[in-house]
């Protein structure tokens, strides 16, 4: 006894301790990092972001000559004022024709690595053609004349202002299809989430985050499990899911690979600036965000090849508030976007 | 048939099946961090002999779902959480390609010589 309270050892025990509790605390600062916006907007070596690529995506998004009808813009769908997206359960196309599933925000794209509900397109600029050519969508041959219908190659070549600005933008590659798919990626990825509440919270501004919200976020990574699937700095693995939500006519994933645990499983979608994109889901099963912590609690509707990782949750009613404070506080402050001027000749 | 041959011939078949059965490896790749690792370092691919075996281990706390459509080998190993693992056998020459079917980030070949 005299050995081990001699002051020598006492002092050693007080340094193990504080040793202790410095790793304790730092364990959990490390998995806050997680959290943490990646260091610069991740891009490809042959489309490297510049002003110039950035602004004529620009127009290009907000041009509704893109379309057959001359008269829908990816903006049309993808609207700068409702969170980059429709407001609508599903998106409603060329003639007015409703689609089969609802349009996701473009936000924080850069980010990720595959693309649609489904992710069948490996990148944003394999994406970016899709739309204009989609029957569905936008209705606009892209090279092809067709006999009546004048292709947007031939529209966008007739405009000096144009000419210009895939110049300055793509020195000597002229106008095709590859300068447009690589213009609309740019400007896409210049669309990042700006910090909300909670990663200011995160940086040690304590006081941005509600008592309710930060219960929130103590649920999201332990009861609710919410982490398994929306993880890391954009609140998604990236990954396939079925969550159990009732559509008998979607394969989802499946269609694109032959795998079981595929059928009915969509992709994680981001959570940040949730609280803008209302209606929820590859479906737009839902109206708000109550209503999809509610689907949760009940550990899905549909059980048919539901993954593994929903469960019935068994919340109360404040812990439901509690998740909805939580996502709230991911939605930053909105920086209003200001419309280009397209060229008129 | 002759007693002696009969000895020999069982003698030659306990060795060939010892000396196969002391041939073939197994491998572990585990599943952490959303990657696939050897040896608690991200692997893209590894190469091994006829007649291996890999062991697919979950180390991660979500579900995970093994899988490969390649014309070498087609499996689908289902969704398992962690601390389980399952094993395939690869009993002919060639590459597979194997992918997690949940998060298809995870990717790596399977080389066998
Ligand atoms: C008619 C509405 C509409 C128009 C117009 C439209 N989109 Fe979309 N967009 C959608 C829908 C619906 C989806 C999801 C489709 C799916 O997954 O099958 C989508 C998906 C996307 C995605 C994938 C997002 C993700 O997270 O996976 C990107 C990027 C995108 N659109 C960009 C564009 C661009 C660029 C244009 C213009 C060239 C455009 N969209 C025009 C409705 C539209
Ligand atoms: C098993 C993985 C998984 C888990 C666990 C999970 N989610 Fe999701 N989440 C998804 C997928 C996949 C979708 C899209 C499903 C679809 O549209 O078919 C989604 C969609 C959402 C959406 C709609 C977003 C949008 O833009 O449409 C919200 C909000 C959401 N989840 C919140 C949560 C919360 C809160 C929890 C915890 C209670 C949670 N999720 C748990 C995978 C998961
Ligand atoms: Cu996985």
């Amino acid at each position: 006894m005299k050995y081990i309270f001699s002051p020598q050892h006492w002092r050693r025990g007080v340094w193990i301790g504080l040793a202790f509790i410095l790793m304790t605390g730092a364990s959990t600062a490390a998995e806050l990092n997680t959290y943490l916006r990646p260091g610069a907007i991740p891009q490809p070596s042959n489309n490297l972001m510049t002003p110039n690529r950035v602004k004529l995506g620009k127009m290009l998004f907000f041009d509704p000559r893109l379309s057959g009808s001359n008269w829908i813009s990816c903006a049309t769908c993808h609207n700068p004022a409702m969170g980059w997206s429709d407001g609508l359960p599903t998106a409603i196309g060329h003639g007015q024709k409703i689609l089969g599933r609802s349009t996701p925000t473009i936000l924080n794209s850069a980010y990720q690595p595959l693309f649609m509900w489904d992710g069948h397109a490996r990148s944003l600029e394999k994406q970016a053609l899709g739309p204009i050519e989609n029957e569905g969508e936008m209705a606009q041959s892209i090279d092809n004349d067709n006999g009546k219908l004048i292709s947007l190659l031939a529209e966008l070549k007739a405009l000096k202002g144009y000419r210009d600005a895939f110049e300055v933008a793509y020195p000597g590659e002229g106008i095709t299809k590859k300068t447009i798919a690589k213009a609309l990626s740019s400007f896409e990825r210049s669309i990042v989430s700006s910090d909300a509440p909670f990663d200011l919270w995160i940086k040690g501004e304590k006081q941005t985050m509600s008592n309710a919200a930060l219960r929130g976020f103590t649920l999201f990574e332990g009861k609710a499990s919410c982490v398994k699937c929306h993880s890391g700095f954009n609140f998604t693995d990236n990954g396939f899911h079925n969550i159990g939500l009732e559509d008998a006519t979607d394969a989802g994933r499946y269609a694109i690979r032959k795998v079981k645990i595929l059928i009915g499983a969509f992709k994680t979608p981001t959570l940040r600036d949730v609280a803008l994109t209302a209606p929820y889901m590859h479906n737009g099963a839902y109206s708000t965000l109550a209503e999809v912590v509610e689907h949760y609690n009940l550990g899905g509707h549909a059980t048919e090849n539901l993954s593994p990782n929903i469960k019935k949750l068994n919340l109360t009613a404040t812990e439901k508030t509690d998740l909805v404070e939580f996502m709230k506080s991911l939605t930053g402050e909105i920086t209003p976007v200001t419309y280009p001027v397209l060229p008129a000749e | 048939m002759n007693p002696k041959h009969l000895a020999n011939s069982i003698l030659f078949t306990v060795i060939i099946m010892f000396s196969t059965t002391a041939l073939a490896e197994e491998h572990l790749i585990a599943q952490n961090s959303k990657s696939f690792q050897l040896s608690g370092s991200k692997v893209e691919a590894i190469t091994i002999k006829v007649g291996d075996t890999i062991r697919f281990k979950n180390e991660d706390p979500f579900f995970h779902n093994i899988f490969s459509l390649s014309d070498l080998k087609t499996f689908d190993l289902g969704s398992f959480p962690k601390g389980q693992s399952k094993t395939v056998v690869f009993d002919k020459a060639g590459t597979a390609e194997v992918e997690c079917a949940i998060h298809p980030e995870m990717f790596m070949e399977i080389i066998v010589q």
